[in-house]
């Protein structure tokens, strides 16, 4: 008999009173005998009620005392995953952007392609929710740089919902980047010689809160995020 | 001496004065003022002994000597600027960590005290 496979969700929560208790629900109702999903909210001092309402979920309720963005939050969850034995975690938006019923899915082809990361893509099979059409142009300049840089074709660079197991959860323990990671974390991967890959999977519209890449800051978020990969490449 | 001396000199002073005064109520560390009393102290020096900026603009070849005083002085105001920018850096990236730490900590008082 196969051993429960222990899958620590984080999902990083800001001002998401709105959304948050119906994620945490889809998280449990997409736990299964063989994989357990464990909802580990990091709110990351939300100004609205989002911590009141994570105190009376069936959740691990991480409160950060200051603000610290979405990439500091994710990586509390991940030190939290990390210290408490978790085989694998998984980071999932808490605007329910991100279906929880594709998360077995995620580990599935981690494990059976024996990668490190697993990156749930709304870009491969084109279902579901497929953002705007700035978003898609961004996203398609970030291929282009990151096929330069590691030679690796990544649909969707900036797509939040990625698996990890232990090995890379060490490695983003010691650094994760606070501001936009996830096209940055790639060349993390990647430099440090880990696998991923990409699953298809189908993404929702948020059903709360704001995108955190808007007018000037997606100018802003396109250089920021080009000098990242850059430097994150020259560095070792 | 000039008026311009004399004004210049009192200035300084005050300057030196405030930044000795924030060191002994230990609200700024010795090795930033470190460089506050140095910058102080070569104003001083300017200020008495105006000669010494010809002398040191000849040394250079800057014809217009206050052209090299302006140089002299956003260049150290740049390198300045950078210390503190990776102080910051620093500091944020200490602060996270901190704060991670206590989200950790708390979340696991928060179970013991309801098992």
């Amino acid at each position: 008999m196969n051993q429960t496979i222990r899958v620590a969700v984080i999902i990083p929560a800001y001002n998401e009173e709105a959304s948050i208790a119906s994620v945490v629900s889809a998280v449990h109702a997409a736990s299964s005998d063989n994989i357990q999903l464990t909802p580990v909210v990091v709110n990351d001092c939300s100004k609205d009620s989002t911590r009141e309402i994570i105190g009376t979920l069936n959740c691990v309720a991480l409160n950060l005392p200051i603000n610290l963005g979405i990439g500091g939050a994710v990586q509390t969850g991940i030190k939290y995953a990390f210290d408490n034995g978790f085989d694998f975690c998984v980071q999932i938006d808490g605007d329910g952007q991100h279906p929880p019923q594709f998360i077995p899915v995620l580990e599935k082809q981690l494990v059976a392609n024996n990668w490190d990361v697993a990156i749930g893509s709304r870009y491969i099979e084109k279902e579901g929710f497929q953002s705007t059409f700035m978003r898609r142009t961004g996203i398609q300049y970030f291929q282009l740089l990151l096929k330069l840089i590691t030679g690796e074709t990544v649909t969707d660079s900036t797509s939040g919902m990625r698996m990890m197991n232990r090995k890379t959860m060490k490695l983003l323990y010691a650094y994760y980047p606070d501001e936009y990671p996830e096209p940055e974390a790639l060349i993390i991967y990647n430099r440090n010689g880990l696998k991923f890959g990409e699953v298809p999977v189908q993404m929702n519209e948020r059903m709360g809160g704001q995108s955190s890449i808007r007018g000037f800051g997606a100018v802003y978020y396109m250089f920021k995020v080009t000098i990242a990969i850059i430097f994150t490449y020259l560095r070792q | 001496m000039e008026r311009i001396q004399i004004i210049a000199i009192i200035g300084s002073l005050c300057f030196l004065g405030y930044v000795m005064w924030q060191i002994k109520k230990g609200k700024l560390r010795e090795e930033y003022a470190f460089i506050w009393i140095l910058s102080t102290f070569v104003l001083i020096v300017l200020s008495v002994w105006r000669n010494a900026l010809e002398i040191l603009a000849h040394t250079f070849g800057v014809i217009a000597p206050p052209n090299l005083l302006f140089a002299g002085a956003l260049f150290a105001v740049l390198i300045y600027l950078l210390h503190l920018s990776l102080t910051v850096s620093k500091l944020q990236y200490e602060n996270k960590t901190l704060a991670q730490e206590l989200a950790l900590l708390k979340q696991k008082i928060d179970k013991k005290e309801k098992a």
